[in-house]
């Protein structure tokens, strides 16, 4: 608990003194950076012992507040979110101080400041035991947050996206309210340790509240159709924020529906599970569907975490059905599966983030069809950059496969059981799976082969050049990381999340997941022999070729005398014949004619993918909401006079009401 | 048990038929793939019989006369209203083909799901799914056809699907309930090739979307 | 670990180039010609072997190891696949969960590969790769699951070998994951109706055109990688049909060997008797696997 304090207390301190510092911004960033980075360590350290420790450290202190505490409790669940929280942001400290290195001014030390303050709040988060500070904690997340994707404000785009996240956050947290509200007066206490067991099963107060943790939390995560503020905040913010956004910050909505079911006083009904799994299959399917249409490489990305999070409820619907039927062996492969894929998915997102901001920092340009022909000028940020790719595709060796593995294992289980209530959901969730891997290869198979491999399509992408030592850095440790976690999955599995989903479940642990711990072994140890494979065929292939010619020509051309860079496939055509197969669903609109007669002239064609979930049903109702309140600007006078009258008014009716 | 197996690809046969009717793009192929549908359907309460009375009476009545109609009385019938008609030969879909054959494997899974609550005799696990299956198929190609004579073949499937269903639901169906529900459908038919023809002499078209002409009101 | 599975593992390491000579043979009796010789492959890739290489300016790593990692994949998968009568090297709960991700990664490296180039003819060739793999793989996984849903097995070695159960309550299931699997097959080996290989330099391939860029060694180990690939695939619908029978491991084997054989002879007929599908047409087909597939399950449902 120590360490954790102080870890806070640096982040606190670092946030103090780097708006000081702004006029010196190098100075700023040195010191905001610094302050998180070793905060992150001793973060990093305080996790890795509560998630070894057998009771979790608590804190409880007392404030002057009128309501709640400053209860703080690392338990194994907190500690297992605050794992990746600080892995990625002291990476992405270092990472950013890079970033801004270059044109260094006066708003980086504030941007430093929320960034500190940022990490603070997640990690209040993750340990709050106390529904005031968790809710304030949640606030300053939202707000910081805010600030940091505004860093670039000149830009109206920018300013735009910004707005939409705070209007985002803010649904999110009036939820979060009458969630906490109505469990905290059920329980009568604003403390977590109150609420276990507080929410009765069968109550139609427990389906108002699941129902309300998943609109509220679901805001945050992304899930579809509350999804609309991803693709607008993530491309807008610096990368090492987009980064630590998408890999941590939108997990806080998992760990609130994951903490909740802590709190419940039996098992879920049916239907809880249905709903997860169904919202899962919509986010998964979508969201990848979505991010294949896309031309903006952090767009793309932000699509994705809406993908990766329908993973993760798949893993946790699946749970949530071995719980209502009593099978422990399918909630720890679904749990584990899915917090699993939790921090897999910090790693490789935050490392195509920082792939991605690379990209952008050395040429300008987020459009992958301006792109191309990368990874000879960029190495070291190419090879991390498919790692990562292969990581997210749920490729072997990587992590993203030791995680989608476990909840195909899960739902294989659940299909055998032959239980009718469970049967059709697990058939789902295998079909989902695999359409969602078919797809999400695809996607970045696109992303590599236009972005990274190739030629170079525009002036800009040519000169581009790899990226400071600490861009690199941070970006080859998480590609480390990707692979070892991908290797070491069923030394980490056990340690890591089979307490957990024991606690989260309520039975001792041990010996349910241990099938799916002794199937990653044997994967575990035919990736190594995979690795081996690859490796002596690459050596027999150099030996073959060692005494022989081999020479260098252009790419066969058909014989076309001039081929030029800007012929190369581009991301639109690459996905073309998907997109089109899914139009239905995309209603992607193809603008410009094609060109036509023996001399056409010069003309143009480009494709434009509405976000249909976000304009069929956000915009609607944020058009009505406008319209309801369009009548009420006339209580806005702009006399101080008629605002005295309204307080008076307010006041004689609360007096009125009360007395 | 061999019984059993060969329902089975009977079955599996009809939903083949389905997919056909939801991914053709010409009414002939249409046309015989229902009447093929039917003509398969004719043979099912043969199989479901569970004692093999094959010598009765009853047994061997509905199933040819079910054949001779469906498979070559309403073909015919279809096949001259084509003809006649001079209609388009094209389904002119709503909806269109992947859409199509997508909802084809989502209502299989909905018949699924749907079957496994339906408090149902056994046999064939696949019986029921696979008759609502085609029953929405039916529905579904009613729906999202332009063509009046694609209506005339979704009705046909509609009425496979029922009758499939019936064959699951009635071990011994009544003769002359099933004689009664053909000679309906027969009517129908009958009645609806008349209207095609009628139709396309009036409007020299079968698209039903020109019929929103005749409506009182227009905006 | 199965020790006993070595011997099938180098058999079928040792025999896949023959399949795709077989199907050529067939293919050459149609049309009426003598047809290249049976180990035509065999030819292929030893001179492949011996030469040297040409390289596009344009490549960078990701375009020479990707022969590499297809046939250490492809090797890998086979050594998780029972055949007649041996469980396979290695068998344990999702085996074939690795074995459909395994083939994706020689996949993703395929397509990296081809658009590496920079060719816009290779990227087409990858676009539709990609396309029609992605409706493919819930097709196969689907039908796996009903084979482990009827078998009660989680691991292939269990699903596609367990004996049990009658053969006329099973056989609708089998024929139908049965044919699902033949789609995927096709799909994924780039045969006619979905692709022709014999359309060289036409706008309609899949494999053909993926591997346009490649010379030498590298050439060879990426034709060796498809062999295994057909292989695989062959080997999974032969065990998905035949796997019930009994007999002796000599005699299984055997019938294992035959059915492969027929899988190419098969897949020689179509491609003799059939044209190849309007490429918009092809998803259809992989929609109607899939509807197979999910067939397949619903009549394992209440048998199991």
């Amino acid at each position: 608990m120590t360490l954790f304090l102080s870890a806070l207390a640096l982040l606190l301190c670092g946030a103090a003194a780097a708006p000081v510092l702004r006029r010196a911004p190098r100075w700023a960033s040195a010191v905001g950076a610094g302050s998180a980075v070793l905060g992150a360590l001793l973060g990093l350290a305080a996790a890795v012992r509560g998630l070894g420790a057998a009771a979790g450290a608590d804190l409880r202190l007392a404030w002057t507040l009128p309501m709640g505490s400053f209860h703080v409790l690392l338990d194994r669940l907190s500690s297992f979110f605050l794992l990746p929280l600080f892995l990625l942001a002291g990476l992405c400290a270092v990472y950013g101080y890079g970033y801004f290195g270059q044109h260094a001014r006066r708003r980086d030390g504030a941007s430093w400041c929320f960034y500190n303050l940022l990490i603070v709040a997640m990690a209040l988060i993750f340990t709050a035991r106390d529904l005031v500070l968790f809710l304030m904690a949640w606030e300053l997340m939202a707000l910081t947050s805010f600030a940091l994707v505004i860093h670039e404000r000149e830009h109206d785009d920018v300013r735009h996206a910004g707005w939409v996240y705070l209007v985002a956050s803010h649904i999110s947290l009036a939820l979060l309210l009458a969630l906490f509200l109505l469990l905290g007066r059920s329980a009568g206490t604003t403390d977590f340790d109150g609420f276990t067991g507080v929410i009765q099963v069968g109550s139609g107060l427990a389906d108002v509240l699941f129902v309300l943790a998943v609109l509220g939390f679901g805001a945050k995560a992304g899930f579809l159709t509350l999804h609309g503020w991803l693709p607008e905040a993530h491309p807008a913010a610096p990368s090492h924020v987009s980064a630590l956004m998408s890999g941590v910050m939108i997990k806080t909505g998992i760990y609130g529906l994951v903490r909740l079911l802590t709190f419940l006083s039996g098992p879920p009904p049916l239907w809880w599970g249905w709903l997860l799994i169904a919202v899962g299959l919509g986010s998964g399917v979508l969201g990848v569907l979505l991010a294949l249409a896309q031309h903006d490489l952090k767009r793309l990305l932000a699509y994705h975490s809406v993908e990766n999070m329908g993973i993760i409820l798949l893993g946790l619907g699946i749970g949530c059905l071995g719980l209502t039927t009593g099978r422990p062996l399918w909630t720890a492969l679904g749990l584990a599966g899915g917090l699993l894929h939790v921090l897999n998915h910090a790693l490789f997102k935050g490392l195509l983030f920082l792939g991605a901001g690379a990209v952008l920092h050395t040429t300008g340009l987020r459009n992958m069809d301006r792109l191309g022909g990368l990874l000879r000028r960029m190495r070291w940020t190419g090879l991390a950059f498919i790692v990562g790719a292969s990581a997210i595709s749920g490729l072997p060796p990587f992590n993203g496969f030791a995680s989608e593995f476990l909840i195909y294992l899960a739902s294989f289980q659940t299909l055998l059981s032959g239980d009718s209530a469970a049967v059709w959901p697990a058939l789902a969730v295998i079909g989902g799976l695999a359409l969602i891997g078919g797809l999400a290869a695809a996607c970045f198979a696109k992303v590599v082969g236009i972005v990274l491999l190739g030629e170079p399509r525009t002036a800009e992408a040519g000169q581009a050049h790899e990226v400071s030592a600490w861009l690199v850095g941070p970006m080859l440790v998480l590609a480390a990381l990707c692979l070892v976690l991908g290797l070491g999955a069923p030394w980490l599995v056990g340690p890591l999340t089979e307490r957990m989903a024991s606690e989260v479940a309520g039975w001792p642990a041990g010996h349910p997941l241990a099938a799916g711990i002794a199937s990653l072994r044997t994967v575990t140890g035919l990736l190594v022999a995979l690795l081996i494979l690859t490796a002596v065929l690459a050596v027999v292939r150099h030996a073959l070729l060692r005494k022989r010619r081999v020479s260098a020509a252009g790419t066969w051309d058909c014989g076309y005398l001039q081929p030029t860079a800007r012929m190369q496939y581009t991301s639109s055509s690459f996905a073309e014949p998907l997109v089109s197969f899914f139009q239905p669903v995309l209603r992607t609109r193809v603008e410009g004619a094609a060109p036509h007669g023996l001399f056409p002239g010069p003309s143009a064609r480009h494709t434009h993918t509405p976000d249909t979930p976000t304009e069929w049903l956000a915009a609607p109702l944020f058009r009505g909401v406008a319209r309801l309140a369009w009548p009420m600007r006339r209580l806005q006078q702009g006399r101080v006079q008629w605002y005295v009258l309204y307080i008076a008014i307010m006041l004689l009716v609360l007096l009125v009401w009360k007395l | 048990m061999m019984l059993h197996s060969l329902t089975s690809l009977l079955l599996v046969f009809l939903v083949l038929a389905n997919l056909r009717l939801l991914g053709a793009s010409r009414l002939n192929v249409c046309i015989r793939t229902v009447a093929a549908q039917g003509v398969a359907l004719s043979l099912l309460p043969l199989l479901n019989a569970s004692g093999l009375s094959l010598t009765s009476f009853h047994a061997l009545a509905l199933p040819t006369a079910t054949a001779l109609v469906k498979g070559a009385l309403f073909p015919w019938l279809l096949f001259r209203a084509l003809r006649e008609a001079h209609v388009q030969r094209e389904v002119e879909p709503y909806v269109g083909f992947t859409p199509s054959l997508l909802f084809g494997v989502g209502s299989l899974a909905v018949g699924g799901h749907l079957a496994a609550r339906l408090p149902l005799p056994g046999g064939s696990p696949l019986l029921v799914p696979v008759a609502l299956a085609t029953m929405l198929t039916g529905l579904f190609l009613i729906i999202a056809r332009r063509q009046a004579l694609m209506q005339v073949v979704g009705y046909l499937a509609l009425e496979n699907g029922i009758f499939a269903f019936g064959a699951s639901v009635m071990k011994e169906a009544p003769l002359l309930v099933e004689m009664g529900i053909l000679l309906d459908v027969f009517v129908a038919v009958f009645i609806m090739g008349i209207t095609v023809f009628h139709i396309s002499r009036e409007f020299e078209h079968t698209d039903t979307e020109r019929l929103s002409a005749l409506k009182d009101w227009s905006p | 670990m199965n020790t006993v599975a070595l011997g099938p593992l180098a058999l079928a390491l040792a025999a896949a180039p023959l399949l795709p000579g077989l199907i050529n043979r067939v293919k050459a009796f149609f049309a009426g010609r003598r047809g290249p010789p049976l180990f035509q492959l065999y030819y292929d890739l030893a001179k492949l072997l011996r030469k040297g290489a040409v390289y596009s300016r344009t490549t960078t790593w990701v375009f020479r190891a990707s022969p590499a990692v297809g046939v250490a994949a492809g090797a890998l998968a086979l050594a998780l696949l029972p055949s007649g009568g041996t469980p396979a090297l290695l068998a344990f709960p999702g085996d074939f969960v690795l074995l459909v991700y395994l083939l994706g990664l020689a996949r993703f490296f395929l397509v990296l590969a081809a658009l590496d180039t920079g060719s816009s003819f290779e990227g087409l060739g990858a676009s539709r790769e990609v396309a029609f793999s992605a409706l493919a793989e819930p097709a196969f996984l689907i039908a796996l699951a009903a084979l482990a849903r009827a078998s009660g097995s989680l691991s292939l070695s269990g699903l596609l070998g367990a004996g049990g159960g009658e053969l006329p309550v099973r056989l609708p299931l089998l024929l139908l994951a049965a044919a699902a699997l033949m789609l995927v097959l096709l799909t994924e080996n780039a045969r006619v109706p979905v692709d022709d290989p014999n359309t060289h330099l036409e706008l309609t391939m899949l494999h053909e055109v993926l591997v346009l860029d490649y010379s030498g060694p590298d050439l060879a180990f990426a034709l060796y990688a498809a062999a295994l690939k057909l292989w695989l695939f062959g080997a999974v619908l032969v065990r998905t049909l035949t796997g019930w029978l009994p007999g002796s491991p000599a005699l299984q084997t055997a019938i294992f060997l035959a059915g492969l054989v027929t899988v190419a002879l098969a897949v020689g007929v179509i491609e003799s008797c059939m044209a190849r599908l309007r490429l918009t047409r092809v998803p259809h087909l992989l929609i109607a696997a899939n509807a197979f597939a999910l067939l397949a399950v619903l009549l394992g449902m209440r048998q199991g």
